[in-house]
């Protein structure tokens, strides 16, 4: 029941994301615009500066993801149709997991172009380690869509809700950011130092389990009116 | 078995938000069958009431009991039997009439092979099923929106405002489906400030002013004056 509920809501969300495409396109060309802007502050002669292509991949990944937040609850606030969902009687946890799944999908995707094009623009091997660099994403963007779907949920009602979001979400997930853009750091190093990566990715995924378990226990308390 | 119930009883509930008071010391019993007009002003607390019945806020003081029974103590099986109906919709507008009732079926756990087709002849809108809802008409989209609150056959069943926008043909085909609910043993209650559809359709009035329940009596013949004494002498 808990799961079957958490993809019936990723299938739908992912329904109406193919009609609209609203929320790939705009992320997506937010994310690719910030690289580019990077690339042509940072890049000169062909010569990147150390360490600069993790922290900016980590930062298009956190200012797309915020997008992305808002627009998936502004489409719930719309008809108040998250009423409906927290009124049926599946498991209310479940309707986070799936808000989730459909928040780190779409991250997933922009994070398909945004790799290569970093590579590219910023000469990164970041193709080096790539199963260790998947984990280093799929572990980061869990984290920080874990803390920002309970954060986005819970802002629904308010106003200012565009303007709250990054000031409760970025000084949470700061410390998510930290260890992707350390460990990202300690993958792209020439040789790659893969016992520092494997230690940011720890602390990365100890950080998934502890916001996910947290916003499964709060999101039903927090979401009653 | 699945749970079930025949009454509801709300005794002296009170809902604050800060310092303002939405409900104070309700207390009403509401039993299959009737069609209760949970009728006042604005801001008068019919909304708040209708959320707690709902199960959508916690009342501050008191509690509500389906069948005897607290809706922390039932949790999900409650959910199961209660439909609502508000003047927001409910309703994807990205979606077609089809996907949004299908997606709420499985989310209610029901086959939707068979209940979707059913729901969309009697919202008419089958040849219109696969449209957007975006599309549609204030009037089509309220009969989509009833259809999607009663797919689950629920127990009791809250319409907020459910008349705001409609045409007089709309209203009575809304009106023909709460009667045919309340003769099927379904709970309704009806949160409208429109006294000229609750006249004629509600079984019982219970009317509301400040978060005060100023009376809950059957329907009198000549509902308008008996609100204007009610509301106006409160």
């Amino acid at each position: 029941m808990f799961l079957r509920t958490s993809l019936l809501v990723l299938r739908k969300d992912f329904a109406i994301e193919v009609k609209t495409l609203e929320i790939v396109m705009t992320t997506l060309f937010f994310a690719v615009a910030c690289v580019l802007v990077f690339s042509f502050a940072f890049v000169k002669e062909g010569q990147a500066p150390p360490d600069a292509a993790p922290a900016i991949l980590w930062i298009a990944v956190a200012f797309s993801g915020t997008l992305a937040l808002g627009r998936t609850f502004e489409r719930e606030r719309y008809a108040e149709t998250l009423r409906a969902l927290l009124l049926a009687p599946a498991p209310r946890p479940a309707l986070y997991v799936g808000k989730l799944l459909g928040i780190v999908v779409l991250l997933a995707l922009d994070e398909l172009i945004l790799v290569p094009l970093i590579a590219f623009l910023f000469g990164a091997p970041m193709f080096v380690r790539p199963l260790l660099l998947a984990a280093f994403l799929a572990c980061g963007t869990t984290a920080f869509a874990a803390v920002g779907t309970l954060f986005a949920a819970m802002l629904m009602r308010s106003r200012t809700r565009d303007v709250l979001l990054p000031i409760l979400l970025y000084p949470v997930t700061v410390p998510v950011i930290i260890c992707g853009v350390r460990g990202t750091a300690a993958l792209l190093s020439t040789p790659p130092d893969e016992p520092t990566a494997k230690m940011w990715l720890a602390i990365l995924f100890a950080m998934d389990v502890v916001f996910v378990t947290l916003a499964l226990w709060t999101f039903e308390p927090l979401m009653s009116e | 078995m699945p749970f079930d119930f025949d009454a509801v009883q709300i005794n002296r509930v009170s809902r604050h938000f800060g310092r303002r008071r939405a409900l104070s010391n309700v207390s009403l019993t509401l039993r299959a069958g009737d069609i209760v007009g949970l009728l006042g002003p604005n801001g008068a607390g019919k909304s708040t009431l209708i959320s707690v019945l709902a199960t959508l806020a916690m009342p501050t003081s008191g509690d509500v009991r389906y069948g005897g029974r607290l809706s922390r103590e039932i949790g999900a099986p409650l959910r199961d039997r209660i439909g609502l109906l508000a003047h927001e919709l409910y309703l994807y507008p990205e979606l077609s009439a089809r996907q949004n009732l299908d997606f709420f079926a499985r989310i209610y756990g029901i086959d939707p092979v068979t209940t979707v087709p059913a729901a969309l002849d009697r919202a008419n809108l089958a040849d219109r099923a696969d449209d957007d809802v975006q599309g549609f008409s204030r009037g089509m989209r309220q009969r989509l929106a009833l259809e999607r609150a009663l797919l689950h056959k629920p127990r009791l069943v809250l319409f907020d405002e459910p008349f705001t926008g409609l045409d007089d043909a709309a209203v009575s085909i809304v009106s023909r489906r709460l009667q045919s609910l309340a003769a099927e043993g379904t709970i309704v209650v009806l949160a409208t400030h429109d006294l000229d559809v609750a006249d004629g359709l509600v079984t019982r009035v219970a009317l509301v002013r400040g978060g005060r329940l100023l009376a809950d009596e059957p329907a009198p013949a000549g509902l308008r004056s008996r609100y204007r004494s009610a509301i106006g002498a409160a």
